[in-house]
């Protein structure tokens, strides 16, 4: 390998350190979680994360439930179907919103119903494009089982 | 229904889905100035369907409820299931907002939810979950082959997906609401798309007769 060559891998690792520092900047705003009343043994958590450089939700953990996993509903030919995803991809600058109608964080076996008022310690899982991992934990605020998206279009609630 | 138009035009050619939407505009207006005299629905207008003709299940408190039980208001009837995190709660709490919205005439509209998850959604689940939204909403549920039966009836589609454990299955399941008007007579299906105020508007019209 010659010197140049060298440098040069040298000067890209020194480059991807600086940007694995600047790439912490994941910021989750809003992380709510659907109350559920007693009996109910799943629900959904809600957020909007942004992050710097891209990266992906690859997984979730709480205390609260025995299975967490990350969920994409799709509504086809008016059939709402639900399916558990590897990962969410979130670009650079562009926040993602989980929200009724697309993403959720779903929490499966809850070890107890969440009462509105309650926080739920959530710890999410991002994967960076270099493969390195990182994990936030949020503190979800719990709303009424009856809580609508909190930007949701067309809700009189809103509207007013 | 964005999805629904790409899919429609089955492909990204801008031109040709500038064309799809200048056309679906002016069908839009034809059906417009076609409509002026009877009532434009916002719902799909199912008038004189021979399917979703009624239903005969026990409520949470055990007491059979048939759609004639509810003569004289506007039914509004939805098949969902608890452990549901979004489209339910989601139609659920729309249509709180559309008793709401009634005010005084709010007791001439009758919720009625019937799961399509009986082995999981059991009746005191049902009697904690569906007044939730409303203290008037009622939750049916029949045995697993009634339940099939009444889906069955109403074209309704549900299809149970395997999840990681064997009771965290969920299901797949179309997501219409059917409104009789105070005769008892299946009128309309809304989609879930609907906001609540045009749900709302379809309600009041139906009342009206």
């Amino acid at each position: 390998m010659s010197i140049p060559v060298l440098f040069r891998s040298c000067a890209s690792t020194a480059l991807l350190l600086i940007s694995a520092a600047a790439f912490a900047q994941i910021s989750i705003t809003e992380p709510w979680v659907r109350g559920t009343v007693p009996g109910m043994k799943a629900t959904g958590a809600f957020m909007q994360i942004a992050s710097k450089s891209d990266t992906r939700l690859v997984a979730a953990a709480s205390p609260a439930a025995k299975v967490v996993e990350v969920h994409e509903m799709t509504m086809v030919d008016n059939v709402m179907r639900m399916r558990e995803i590897k990962a969410i991809p979130v670009a650079a600058g562009k926040p993602v919103e989980l929200r009724p109608g697309g993403f959720h964080v779903m929490l499966i076996d809850l070890v107890k119903p969440l009462e509105k008022g309650a926080t739920v310690p959530i710890t999410l899982t991002f994967e960076g494009r270099d493969g390195k991992r990182e994990t936030v934990t949020v503190k979800a605020e719990v709303r009424e089982l009856a809580a609508g998206a909190p930007k949701g279009h067309g809700s009189m609630h809103q509207a007013k | 229904m964005a999805r629904g138009l790409r899919n429609a035009g089955g492909q990204s050619d801008p031109m040709r889905r500038r064309r799809l939407l200048i056309a679906t505009g002016a069908a839009g207006l034809l059906v417009a100035c076609g409509e002026q005299k009877k009532a434009a629905f916002n719902s799909i207008d199912v008038t004189g369907a021979s399917f979703g003709q009624g239903f005969s299940l026990p409520d949470f408190n055990g007491q059979v409820r048939t759609l004639a039980d509810y003569k004289g208001k506007v039914v509004a009837l939805f098949f969902g299931f608890t452990q549901c995190p979004d489209a339910c709660p989601t139609a659920l709490l729309k249509l709180s907002e559309v008793a709401k919205s009634l005010g005084p005439d709010a007791d001439r509209l009758q919720v009625v939810f019937i799961t399509i998850d009986p082995e999981r959604d059991t009746p005191e689940l049902l009697k904690n979950y569906v007044p939730a939204f409303n203290p008037a909403f009622i939750g049916l549920r029949g045995t697993v082959e009634q339940t099939a039966e009444v889906a069955k009836a109403y074209k309704a589609y549900y299809n149970k997906v395997k999840g990681s454990t064997p009771a965290s299955y969920t299901i797949d399941h179309s997501t219409f609401t059917y409104l009789y008007d105070p005769q008892g007579r299946l009128r309309l299906m809304a989609r879930h798309e609907i906001d609540a105020g045009a749900l709302a508007a379809d309600v009041k019209a139906l009342l009206r007769g």
